[in-house]
């Protein structure tokens, strides 16, 4: 059985199939890529499977686990974090707190002992701290700590996204175009720290993104999509020379 | 300038983060302590009033500041605290028994309205919130059998540890002052752990709060609950200061008092509440000087210029018919917070920090320095 999988997943909105019974596996420990040109419903998976949107028909499972039903909210307590297209942070909070929230599905504190932050509180936000320490040292956001998002460039906002899904210590990551905005020097680090992610992190990693070089580099399997379905599905070159994804690209 | 130098997370964790804050916190503490023995009776009364206002203060600000949920409603839950108070202790209930039994009361009453709000966001929840009001103001002037209706009801003096509390004495007041540092107590704890963080998410961005595992439903509730029981147990200080109540004095202009306590104050920081609640407490002193004397200053003034005895008589009817005029409570508080939201959007603890960085950095201040955080008062942001 595979590690998280997708069967017959499907969104559609009215006559518009942003998603058409597309079926995927990603095995545990790997990087998958899904590719395809704008609007060909990539996101749409994500947003499937973090549950944004319910899907119109199909299932998908985790670890065996039948998740389609499962509220949003309980899908990162699995152990399933993303990032998102456009950002998605917690603008007037600094970087600190952004991280910790990141840590919630980890908290397991009760309302009362907070109002009297109880000892008990104080040491399990330590060992939050501890942890989300060491993202920090892993992404080098370091001088940032105190910082408001809402005074930080694109940038930097982009590998607090990404911070603050590790600090949920997921199992599987789903990255929504990592590289988006992010200049060449950039764009390195981020490859590095995908790979560094699954090496030593052991996250098994599913991401979107429009960038060849970088799914190249990080990618053990690529998935093409074009209008909601699956072109092609294997290496990233044998995907890359795929004549429905040549054709999709170049429009021939 | 001071430079922290953090060596443990216990450093990001303590509510003072470092000794001048003891010390100045300390300072007003000890001078809150002895204001019974020095000020007048009047100035005490209102002083108890700003610590009335302020729990409010505080309590909405846990749900329109930190979880971004407006609210129109917040004098219906300070009625629910205080009708509670005062139908209780007709059954000689002691004070703590009802003055819990009324926080807590209102905090479920928070969580059944948290319900149906949990779909509406923005200008829809405003107007849900204020037919809340209404509703609660409806069901005071009709529930006679408990309520006694509009002839209102009488609250008896408070009786605590068998002596009876004077609402003008000085245990009122520290009674008063220990409930608004205990709110403000609980809710910078709460603020510090995971319940708080998942508030301000929620605020930010709902989608990514979900994404993080945050149950939006629920905190919402949790933050409707939260935020009417602390106003109920203000409900029940109110009560007892005023002694009397009737569902008039719970109507819309009291829910826009305590917004306009934490707009002006400053929605960012709990410091915006206490300061808010002291700007709206003192204003009315101000307003009526102004319904007072202004005509006589006026007509004095109009007369010195040369205006003739009899002109000046007219000036004099026509500023005092101004003056006493329906409505003009509401539209000065109206134009306040319209002058706020334009001109300082950080409201006065803003104000604060901004001439606190001018003398720190003087002569390096920038203006630019808190121009970003201005995007907090878009409209999208209070969605």
């Amino acid at each position: 059985m595979s590690y998280f999988r997708a069967e017959n997943l499907s969104l559609h909105f009215g006559g518009l199939k942003a998603v058409d019974a597309v079926s995927f596996a990603v095995e545990k420990g790997e990087i998958l890529s899904i590719i395809g040109p704008n609007g060909a419903g990539k996101s749409s998976i994500f947003n499937l499977i973090s549950r944004i949107y319910p899907p119109t028909s199909g299932r998908i499972f985790f670890e065996d686990q039948d998740i389609t039903q499962q509220p949003a909210y309980d899908i990162a307590k699995l152990g399933i974090a993303r990032t998102f297209q456009n950002i998605e942070l917690f603008e007037n909070a600094t970087v600190l707190s952004n991280l910790l929230v990141g840590r919630h599905r980890h908290s397991t504190t009760r309302l009362w002992q907070e109002l009297l932050f109880l000892p008990s509180v104080r040491a399990g936000e330590k060992a939050h701290r501890r942890r989300v320490e060491q993202v920090i040292e892993f992404l080098d956001l370091e001088p940032y700590r105190d910082k408001l998002i809402s005074g930080l460039p694109y940038g930097v906002r982009k590998v607090i996204e990404l911070a603050r899904a590790l600090c949920s210590e997921p199992k599987l990551i789903l990255l929504d175009e990592p590289s988006s905005g992010l200049n060449v020097e950039e764009t390195d680090d981020m490859s590095f720290w995908i790979r560094d992610m699954k090496s030593e992190l052991g996250i098994t990693v599913l991401m979107v993104e429009h960038d060849m070089t970088l799914v190249n580099r990080v990618s053990d399997r690529v998935i093409a999509l074009n209008y909601g379905r699956v072109l092609a599905m294997g290496s990233p070159s044998e995907v890359q020379h795929h004549p429905d994804v040549v054709a999709a690209y170049l429009g021939a | 300038m001071r430079f922290l130098f953090k060596t443990d997370y216990e450093d990001d964790i303590r509510l003072f983060p470092h000794s001048g804050y003891v010390y100045s916190y300390g300072l007003l503490l000890a001078v809150l302590l002895i204001a019974p023995y020095v000020l007048s009776s009047y100035l005490m009364s209102q002083l108890v009033f700003v610590c009335i206002y302020a729990t409010v203060g505080v309590g909405l600000m846990i749900l329109t500041g930190f979880t971004g949920q407006a609210s129109l409603g917040h004098a219906a839950f300070l009625a629910i605290g205080a009708y509670t108070a005062a139908y209780l202790q007709q059954f000689n209930v002691p004070f703590p028994v009802y003055f819990l039994a009324a926080g807590l009361l209102t905090g479920v009453v928070g969580a059944l309205v948290g319900f149906p709000a949990l779909r509406l966001q923005g200008i829809y929840l405003v107007i849900a919130t204020i037919s809340f009001a209404f509703i609660v103001e409806e069901i005071m002037a009709r529930w006679e059998s408990v309520t006694n209706g509009n002839e209102g009801m009488r609250v008896k003096a408070m009786q605590l540890l068998g002596t009876t509390v004077s609402r003008d004495g000085p245990t009122f007041y520290y009674l008063c002052l220990a409930v608004l540092v205990l709110t403000i107590v609980g809710t910078l704890n709460l603020l510090r752990s995971p319940t708080g963080r998942a508030f301000v998410a929620i605020r930010d961005s709902e989608t990514a709060a979900r994404s993080m595992g945050i149950n939006v439903a629920l905190y919402k509730v949790k933050s409707f609950a939260i935020s009417a029981g602390i106003t109920g147990f203000a409900g029940v200080l109110f009560a007892h200061k005023l002694s009397f109540i009737s569902p008039e004095m719970f109507t819309l202009q009291l829910s826009i008092e305590f917004i306009i306590v934490i707009l002006i104050g400053g929605t960012f920081s709990l410091h915006g509440a206490v300061l808010g609640a002291i700007f709206l407490v003192m204003i009315d002193p101000f307003l009526t000087y102004l319904k007072d004397d202004m005509p006589g200053v006026i007509a004095g003034a109009a007369a010195t210029l040369g205006a003739g005895t009899e002109r000046a008589g007219h000036i004099q009817d026509a500023v005092a018919a101004f003056a006493s005029a329906n409505g003009l409570k509401g539209a000065i508080y109206g134009v306040i917070i319209v002058v706020f939201v334009l001109f300082e959007p950080l409201g006065l603890y803003g104000r604060w920090l901004k001439i606190k960085l001018f003398f720190q950095l003087f002569p390096l201040y920038k203006r630019a320095t808190f121009k970003r955080q201005k995007i907090y008062v878009k409209s999208e942001r209070n969605r």
